[in-house]
Formats: C-alpha cells, structure tokens, sequence
C-alpha cells in the first residue's frame, strides 16, 4: 500500500484530525490533531491491511517563527513494507502531547530524548525523566533560543585562546630581556617629538627599539 | 538518577542496589546500569547514558551540509562508514544529486569492510565480557589489517570523512584491489577459525543460550533493528529488502537467529548472526571488486549546497541496526535540523524490560550480545 | 642541611640520606617501567587506546598494563570527549588513584574540546578538571603516538627526584 492509499484511508476513519498529505516534493507527511495522536496510532497499528507494528524515528523540530514544535513520527510495517510519517503541532510555550508508548514501547526511550532536548512534555509516559543531559541541567538544548548556561557545576565552558598566553609570555620575555638589557643611554639634549607616538603602541619590539631616523 | 523511587533496602534478604559504570571495562564506553539485585539474580537494571553526549545534533544546525561529514563519523566511531553515507544519501536526495556507479561500489566496499571491522570488534569484546581474553587479541590482530586497508583508502584509521555529498572522496589507489582480495582470502579461512576457536566451544555455547531471549514480537515493538533483530527470528535487511546504492547488484544472504544454542532470540543468536554476517560481507566486496565499473567518483555538486526547504528520510543498514538521517532543510546552507535515529539507542530501551531475573553477570553478556556503544546511545 | 639532597624527613623518619641521586635513579627506573594505566577511554580514541593495548603497538614492551581498577593504577589515560557529566566522575576517579599519579590526555577533544567547540555539553579540555602531564594530538591518534607520549611520561617520571615529589597535602605538612 502507498502513503497516499494509508492516507486516504485515515482520512476516511478519522475525517478532519488528519490533515492533508504535504507536497509529495520530497518525503510526504500528515499533520494530525494532537489530542487524537494515541488514537490514529492505535488504529494504524491494530487494521488489518495496514498493520504498522514499526516505530523507526519520533523525534521533533523546533519552528520559532510558527511558534510550534512538530513531533514526527516515522512508521513502518514489517509485514507490508510500507509506512507513512505524521506530525503533531504544539505550542512552543506549552509543548503537551500524550504517550504512544502503550501502542509501540519503543516510544518509551524516543519521547525520553524528545523530552530533554525539546522539552515536549509527553502524558502518561511511565518515566519521563531526563536521558542524554544530567538531572540539574537547566534548559532544552536543541530549541532555537537555547542559550548555553556558561558551564556546567563550576566548570568553565571558556577555553582561553592559546594566542593570548603566548602573547603574554612574550610579553612577559621582552620586559625580562629590557630588564638584563638596560635601555641605551637615553640622548639627554634633545628627544625628536615625532618619537613619542611610536613609543605608546602596545607590542613592544623585542629587541631595544633603535632609532628610526632616517 | 534523583526521580527514581528507590525501595528500601531490607536487611532480612540480600536486596542491593549496584552502581554498575559509567567507567567499566565491560560497558563498552561509558554507560551507567543501576542494578538492583537480591543476591546474584537482578531485579532490574536501569540504564543511566548521556555520558557521551556530544550535541551532535545541534552541531548539524551550525555548520553546513558538507561541513558536517566529519561530525557524522562521530555518531559511530566503529563504524563511522555508515554514518558517513546515511548523512551523504539524505542530503543527496535534499539536493536530487544522483551518485556515479563506481562512487556507490566504493561505497558499498568500503561500507561492508567497515561492517567487518565493527563486527570483530563487537564478537571479540564479546568474547572478553564473558571472560575469555585470548579472543579479543584475534579480532583485533584482523581488525588492524582492515585498518590498514581504509587508511590506504581514505586516509584515516577511525573516523574516516571518506563519503562526500554525491559521491566519496578518493579511488583506490593503485594495487589496493589485489591487497584487499589477498586479506578477504585469509580472512575467510579465519572466520573458520573463529568458529573452532569459540563459536561452537561448549562452554561459550553453554554460557550464551537461551540467556536474556528477547521474542520476534519484543524486538518489533521495542524497535531493534539489524543483527538484533535478526537474532531475534525477523527476517529483515534494509540492504535487500529497501536496496540503496549499489547493493542491488550483489548476491548475498541475510543470516537469521535459529535458535543455535537453545532459543531463537538469545545472546548466543545475536553473536552468532554477527558472525555469518562478516563471511557476508566479504562476499559483498569481492562481487564489487569484480564488478567495479569505470567512471566518476562523485557527482557535480556545487560549493554551496543550499537545498530547497523540505525534508528526507535516508534509512541505511548499519553495522547496529537501522541508522536512520531525518534532515530538515528551511532552503538556507545550513540544515534546520539533523537527527539520527540510530540502533543502538533503541536496543538501550529494552535492557529495562529483558533484565528482569537475569544473573548480574548475565547483564554484561546481555549488553555485549546487544552491541551497544556509547557515542550512537548519546550521539 | 637545608643544602643537601636528603629524603623527605616525614618519609624517612630520622634516616638522612646524604646522597640520593643514585637512589632516585634506581626508584624512577622501577617505576617508570611498570606504568599501569587506568582504562578510561571515552570516544573513538577509546578504540586506538585498545588497539594500543593489542598486538601490534603492544604497549606491555614498555610495561605498560591496563588496570580496571583506579587503585592499582599510577596512570590514566584520558581517552576521548569529556562531557559535563562525564567531568564528575573523571574527577571523582582521579581522587581515588593512589600517588604518586599521572595522566595522559589523549586526542584533540581531551585537550581542548577540538571538535566540539559547539557543543553545549563537552568540558573543553581535561585540564579544567585534573591537572594534565603529557598531551597527545591527533584526532584521534593513532596508537603509535600513545606510545610515543607514553615514552615522555616515562621521560618525565626519570626526570623526578624523590625530594621534590608532589604529594598529598596531608603528607607534606598542610591540613588533613
């Protein structure tokens, strides 16, 4: 059976809570009515003819600009090779979907990722905790505003650039080698006025500046 | 871990609870199992991951569609090939590129290489997990050689970035043909060794049936896929059954669990369908070695992949199961949104449900039989 | 007194003695020839780190044997990513070696973070968690180079006289 044929007929049971099939462009999709989601799943899988016993892939994608988060479902029957992708559309503010997971148990660990890194809160889930990022992490990643916490229990996010240390090392070598190196006799009558703006540039040369008049 | 309810610990029997990881020999990178046991037989074993998780998804939102080849081979770093052409054929379809003949057979030799050398490992640690060390030295002395082989092909020896968008980046150089069927010869004739040394060793047997049994339904329902679900009785190859690339050209069977050493769907199955499956591939390889047609190794693809707005789904059988890209393209340079479904993390999901009444040493030989690691569970 | 090379006086007890420079030798050669290290490997350079172990780099030529245990351990060989969560235990793993200890960060992720400067989740760079002795680079290294930086360990374990040995603030004089 094709995408278009399993459409066709969830749209038959289900009437309007299935959308229309998208642009066949690329990889079609239906978006469905979320509060109907358990029930369109629980069909797909129990009809004979259809039998979808697969869930490869839930994931989701955050759209700030729509101001929604999709949940997609990737389903796929083993005994009829054929599968269709369906999508929820939630809230970005209030992201709540119930469970699949008494249809398919691999929806358990799936809708536990979703829940991290999107912060999709799934109902009825037996163990909706965190699974990829520690308990005490604050935030949901993978959203398009996510802004990073600046490390992590003390540890610092930051690495210093190396350059800035060399830079400092030499820094640090140059006023030693003055040091040992005591500046040539300063000319006591008359320092040119056109020396004192090259003397305030910041990256001291390494070597005595000599005097650059030519 | 904090959410948990835990039940009290009884002094009247020998109720523990064990921390089991995350930096353990036999956890195959760093997993952490709560397990709760009474003596030796487990009440359950939870598993903690996120030890490896290196936001690899949010990675593929930042860099563009070719920048990110070099991240995909850190989804799975023992088989880094597939994960390479999963994320090359979705992009691909984004941008509608069709991929030179010669290009998909050097995908499909270097893939299936890739598929051996993760196998041995995954046999080998096996092999170890349980107690047996000398066989871990074997696979890794044939591993070395594959090694050697995609370093001489690609350049590296672990993580591989040899799969472009449209097609792979280098040929073969010269004399690599002859070299590769000179190792597939000896390597076949020890794959026979393999198998006296410790397939069908009593003790190895013994150890292995009828442990942790996960049905032809349970795999279904909990989404495993490749050799696991294979172990498990399904008959099932996305190469023969959803062919992509080049594997419509070649012949070759697709071992299934029969119930070897007790049950169909043990841990000795799932081992032992490993094993048929390297002999294989390297059948693979020397039907594409033979057949390797002239021509381009990729395919014209502009500097700039900006792909219209849309998404794919590329589904390719990777030496862990199903490795599943879902690229989302908003027509900018850089993807809107990468994931990657991937074997391993769903066969995470069922360790919960199957330890129940196991032996703790059983766990590991669960896990291993799984082929479990860390960096597809964490991605 | 204050001169001369002696040992460490908590160490020794009254025993002084008044040349030590042989002894060091004779310690740091014990020592720098049975370096066991601590099975830590992360990432994909956990896998080179295997193969470091295995038949070919045959890291046992140099004494060099892999303990399960942090313990037995004089060496860790911080393999691969680290990542916040990761960090903890790492740290948690490193109190409990025994001194003196030492440890190798392995791969440009254990150095600096290398790759995943973006990522929200990965430690950039071991150092900012224990302190570092030899770094390895490469991404990841191939297990020749392991035993290369196994090699200025013991470089630098050879370098080290007993007097001048870090040890655990209890021991050198400060709070428990």
């Amino acid at each position: 059976m094709t995408t278009i044929e399993i459409h066709q007929k969830l749209q038959e049971a289900f009437g309007d809570a299935v959308g229309p099939l998208g642009q066949p462009k690329v990889d079609p999709f239906a978006v469905v009515k979320g509060d109907r989601i358990v029930e369109i799943c629980a069909w797909l899988k129990k009809t004979p003819g259809i039998e979808i016993d697969f869930l490869q892939d839930l994931t989701a994608v955050d759209w700030p600009k729509r101001n929604v988060i999709e949940v997609v479902y990737h389903l796929f029957s083993f005994p009829h090779r054929h599968g269709i992708v369906l999508k929820v559309e939630l809230d970005r503010a209030n992201p709540v979907v119930h469970t699949v997971e008494g249809v398919w148990k691999a929806a358990n660990w799936l809708e536990r990722e979703v829940y991290d890194l999107f912060g999709v809160v799934f109902t009825g889930h037996p163990d909706l905790r965190r699974v990829m990022l520690p308990d005490d992490w604050v935030g949901h990643p993978l959203r398009k505003d996510y802004q990073e916490a600046g490390g992590f229990h003390g540890i610092p996010n930051l690495r210093e650039n190396p350059l800035v240390e060399l830079r400092r090392i030499d820094l640090v070598r140059i006023a030693e080698h003055q040091k040992a190196n005591p500046p040539p006799p300063p000319p006591p009558p008359a320092p040119p006025p056109a020396a004192a703006p090259a003397a305030g540039t910041p990256p001291a040369p390494s070597t005595p500046p000599a005097a650059p008049k030519a | 871990m904090s959410k948990l309810v835990l039940r009290r610990v009884d002094r009247n029997n020998e109720e523990m609870l064990i921390n089991f990881g995350p930096q353990h020999p036999s956890t195959h990178g760093v997993l952490n199992f709560l397990v709760e046991t009474d003596g030796e037989v487990m009440k359950r074993a939870i598993p903690d991951i996120g030890y490896l998780h290196r936001s690899l998804e949010k990675i593929g939102e930042m860099v563009g569609y070719p920048g990110y080849m070099p991240y995909t081979d850190r989804i799975d770093y023992l088989a880094a090939m597939f994960a390479n052409e999963g994320y090359a054929i979705a992009v691909e379809k984004l941008i509608k590129v069709e991929v030179p003949k010669r290009a998909q057979y050097l995908r499909a030799i270097s893939c299936e290489l890739n598929r051996i050398a993760s196998h041995l490992v995954s046999v080998g640690t096996m092999a170890t997990d349980i107690g047996a060390v000398t066989p871990l030295v074997y696979a890794l002395r044939e591993r070395e050689i594959i090694n050697d082989l995609l370093e001489a092909l690609c350049g590296a020896r672990l993580t591989y970035n040899y799969h472009r968008i449209g097609g792979v980046a280098f040929d073969m150089p010269a004399g690599w043909q002859e070299k590769v069927i000179a190792y597939l010869d000896r390597f076949d004739s020890s794959v026979q060794e393999w198998d006296r040394l410790i397939s069908f060793n009593e003790i190895y047997k013994k150890r292995l049936g009828g442990v942790a049994v996960v049905s032809r339904e349970q795999a279904i329902d909990y989404g495993l896929s490749g050799p696991n679900l294979r172990g498990s009785g399904v008959d099932w190859d996305l190469r023969r059954d959803a062919p992509y690339g080049a594997y419509p050209d070649f012949q070759f069977d697709v071992p299934v669990g029969r119930g070897w050493a007790g049950k169909v769907g043990d841990c000795f199955d799932r081992y032992y369908v490993r094993v048929l499956e390297m002999a294989q591939s390297s059948r693979i390889v020397r039907q594409a070695l033979e057949k390797m047609p002239e021509g381009e190794i990729t395919a014209k693809v502009p500097r700039k992949v900006k792909p219209e707005a849309g998404e794919v789904q590329s589904r390719i059988e990777s030496a862990r199961g199903e490795m599943a890209y879902y690229v989302v393209s908003d027509g900018t340079e850089r993807a809107h949104r990468v994931r990657a479904r991937t074997g391993s993390y769903m066969a995470m999901g069922i360790i919960e449900d199957v330890s129940p009444g196991l032996m703790v040493a059983d766990l590991v030989a669960l896990i291993a039989s799984l082929d479990v690691v860390a960096p597809e569970t964490d991605r | 007194m204050a001169q001369r090379d002696t040992m460490d006086a908590e160490m020794g007890g009254d025993v002084v003695f008044a040349h030590t420079s042989q002894l060091d030798k004779i310690i740091n050669l014990a020592r720098a020839n049975s370096l066991h290290y601590l099975l830590f490997g992360l990432a994909c350079c956990g896998i080179e780190l295997m193969q470091f172990g295995g038949p070919r780099a045959d890291a046992d030529r140099f004494g060099a044997v892999f303990r399960a245990t942090p313990r037995q351990a004089d060496f860790m060989i911080v393999a691969g990513t680290l990542t916040y969560k990761m960090a903890e235990r790492l740290k948690l793993l490193y109190d409990q070696m025994a001194e003196p200890k030492y440890v190798i960060s392995m791969g440009s992720c254990a150095n600096c973070g290398g790759l995943f400067q973006l990522a929200y989740s990965v430690c950039k760079g071991v150092d900012k968690v224990v302190p570092v002795d030899v770094y390895v680079p490469g991404c990841p290294p191939r297990p020749e180079a392991l035993t290369e930086g196994l090699l200025r360990l013991q470089d630098l374990i050879m370098r080290e006289r007993w007097k001048d040995k870090r040890r655990p603030p209890r021991l050198a004089g400060g709070q428990a």
